[in-house]
């Protein structure tokens, strides 16, 4: 099959993968400043919640829509929960929220480990998602197309609800200048913690997503983690269409860089271009231009 | 005009001559201390003087590899559970102290430090990926203790202070060379993760290759861990090779046949002949995923003999019906005994002293008979291709005629002779 073709539908595809762990991390890090490096372990959550979905219900196809809500639910939830017990405490104390939830990391780890066993469980690809397309003379997996859509699906709903709800609304107010909204009758403690809930929710999604092309055990969400945080910054803090951007070009150069070269160096070709970029705009693609002092 | 500081030239001599002095004296202490490290007796702390005697199981618990290694500690268990029930070794009863590598070569070194000097073990069993063998093997060379590593490797090593009871290359990698050549197979990709054990094989794989005239249409290395590998298999795709040797380890493999099912490769038109997808891997790939494709081992759990039968039987009976057992567990199981029979017949637990009887050491293991080569520390084993059925176990499709014995530097291929070792 062409070859370049099929690199091509790669870049996208690891693109999309990409955004759909840094979606959430974008609204968290992006916009709210909080760094979480238990992101990872709630996109593992997810794809542990696909895992259980799937031996409850059985059926492979149906476990997995069914698992997407459930696993924002979760992802969400676990969120919400560490955002009111740890990070409402730390809110200007960046370093410390690091460390803690980097804490909180390794310890949801080792309860996956616990629960589930160290080894890698399989989640099942249902039968409507084996195999490949053709698609302009590469064959591209279904897993991947699915996941691309996925992506597409998760940006145009985050993008919408920022837009026209009032939830929305609230929360590009105090993300846009924080005392302002809050003398507008804004509280924004409430908003913190729904923006931490979508955050978390969607790397939720992303998990059971992603069990459609890896394997789920309690290490699962360190591999997405680092390119995680590299798609937000890269694409400017708060603003999501940066995320998009540097999402599908993080993964475009990854696909070529490894096409020449191997996938350990192809890493190192992106970082490299990722340090070169921020060196010449250290914001970021796009970025938030407030009025705020803060 | 004040008093300042002038640095003259007979100063800076000076100060040149004095450092150059700290610095010489520094560095023949040193090497004095370190000198005098190796060329003492170290001192082995191991208690033979009670009813028990320890031995070390050093597997990954955790990580990347936990997948593979935790089925080789319940082999060892198995295996000195079973021997303390025929009376133990030298009238003592062995006991475990188990410690977890984590999937990471330093915390190998770290923890087979730990088993030698603080709990003075007699023996280690266990490690699986050549770099944590690569790791360990100083710390057991210093101190000059004993490793049982039970997993196949890339050969060019034989140390004094290690038993290998897995494969080495001329009984597992050369003899499924020979099988996809005999299947008419014309080129091969290579794929494996990046580490001492695919790199080491794939050299041999390309020297083999350069003399049989087959032709390598590429080599692709990924990190270990990696669960990307939407390039890899598009590359693999375009080459048109006619097979695909596969040394990946760990939750790659997973990722790498998932992307080859969904790309449309079958083993049928493009086989992947895979060294470290064994019983246990299966499971978590998915049979729907690799059934048909091949794997070159000594041992398979569908092996018919009755020693094998006794074997699979026991391990199911101790840890359950749905385990399955594979031919790294089958090395550790055979390991311990082996170090056990090495030690009834030296009549002491001192490493010399098992150094020195080792040579011609077997064992009724369940691949066949196994016996200890003295020389570079290896076993013999019979080279087994197996296929990947519809019930997620391996059957045999070809084996060698007899046990082969260890060649691990391929003294015994002309073709070979210019492969270094690689440190």
């Amino acid at each position: 099959m062409d070859l370049f073709i099929g690199q091509l539908f790669t870049g996208l595809s690891t693109g999309s993968i990409l955004l759909l762990a840094a979606l959430g991390l974008s609204l968290t890090y992006g916009q709210m400043g909080v760094i979480n490096m238990a992101h990872g372990e709630f996109i593992m959550a997810g794809c542990y919640t696909a895992y259980v979905t799937q031996q409850v219900v059985g059926d492979a196809g149906v476990s997995l829509l069914i698992a997407l809500p459930i696993g924002f639910l979760v992802g969400g939830a676990m969120g919400l929960i560490l955002e009111a017990v740890l990070i409402r405490h730390l809110y200007h104390r960046p370093l410390d929220t690091l460390l803690v939830t980097f804490g909180v990391g390794l310890v949801l780890q080792q309860v996956a480990r616990d629960v589930f066993g160290a080894p890698a469980v399989n989640v099942t690809v249902p039968e409507f998602l084996r195999g490949g397309v053709d698609l302009l003379g590469a064959t591209v997996p279904k897993t991947r197309l699915f996941i691309m859509a996925l992506s597409i699906v998760a940006v145009t709903a985050v993008t919408l609800v920022m837009r026209f709800t009032p939830a929305g609304r609230r929360i590009r107010a105090v993300v846009g200048n924080r005392d302002l909204a809050e003398t507008a009758g804004i509280s924004s403690r409430t908003v913190d913690a729904g923006t931490f809930f979508i955050g978390s929710g969607l790397a939720g999604v992303a998990g059971v997503a992603l069990t459609l092309i890896g394997s789920t055990s309690p290490t699962t969400g360190q591999s997405y983690l680092v390119d995680a945080f590299l798609v937000v910054v890269a694409g400017g803090m708060g603003r999501i269409k940066g995320a998009v951007v540097a999402a599908v070009a993080l993964g475009t150069f990854q696909a070529v860089f490894e096409t020449y070269s191997t996938a350990s160096l192809a890493k190192v070709g992106v970082f490299i271009v990722i340090v070169v970029f921020l060196q010449l705009r250290p914001q970021g693609l796009f970025t938030l231009r407030t009025r705020s002092l803060a | 005009m004040p008093h300042r500081f002038t640095f003259k030239a007979r100063d800076l001599a000076r100060v040149l001559a004095a450092s150059v002095g700290v610095i010489a004296l520094a560095a023949t202490a040193a090497c004095g201390s370190k000198a005098g490290e190796e060329t003492a007796d170290v001192e082995s702390c191991v208690d033979t003087s009670g009813d028990t005697i320890k031995v070390g199981a050093l597997n990954s618990l955790s990580g990347t590899m936990s997948i593979s290694e935790t089925t080789v500690r319940d082999a060892i268990y198995l295996a000195v559970d079973e021997i303390n029930a025929a009376g133990g070794v030298q009238g003592k009863e062995i006991e475990i102290v188990a410690e977890d590598g984590a999937s990471e070569p330093t915390v190998f070194a770290e923890k087979a430090e730990k088993l030698i000097r603080e709990d003075c073990v007699a023996a280690v069993f266990g490690g699986w990926t050549s770099a944590s063998r690569k790791a360990m093997l100083p710390v057991f060379e210093d101190n000059d203790s004993l490793l049982y590593y039970p997993v196949q490797y890339e050969g060019l090593e034989a140390s004094e202070n290690i038993f290998y009871t897995g494969a080495t290359t001329n009984q597992q990698i050369i003899p499924a060379l020979d099988y996809l050549a005999e299947t008419g197979v014309k080129s091969l990709y290579l794929v494996g993760s990046d580490y001492v054990f695919p790199r080491t094989a794939n050299a041999i794989i390309n020297a083999y290759a350069a003399d049989k005239g087959i032709e390598i249409v590429g080599e692709d290395y990924a990190q270990l861990g990696s669960v990307e590998f939407s390039t890899i298999v598009n590359q693999v795709s375009a080459s048109g090779a006619d097979a695909v040797f596969n040394t990946l380890n760990g939750d790659s493999n997973v990722a790498f046949f998932r992307e080859y099912a969904n790309v449309g490769l079958t083993a049928a038109e493009m086989p992947v002949m895979s060294v470290s997808i064994a019983e246990e891997e299966v499971g978590g790939i998915g049979v729907e995923n690799i059934e048909g494709q091949l794997a070159a081992w000594n041992y398979y759990q569908t092996i018919d003999s009755p020693a094998n039968n006794t074997f699979v039987e026991a391990f199911k009976a101790e840890y359950g019906a749905d385990r399955v057992t594979s031919d790294p567990m089958e090395a550790a199981y055979n390991s311990v005994y082996l170090w056990a029979a090495t030690v009834e017949k030296a009549k002491s637990f001192d490493v010399a002293d098992i150094q020195a009887a080792a040579d011609g050491v077997s064992f009724d293991s369940p691949e066949g008979t196994v016996v200890i080569d003295g020389e570079n520390h290896h076993v013999t084993k019979t080279a087994r291709i197996g296929e990947i059925s519809a019930d997620g176990l391996l059957y045999t499709v070809w084996e060698s005629a007899g046990p082969i014995d260890p060649d691990p530097f391929l003294d015994g291929y002309d073709w070979a002779a210019d492969l270094s070792v690689t440190e």
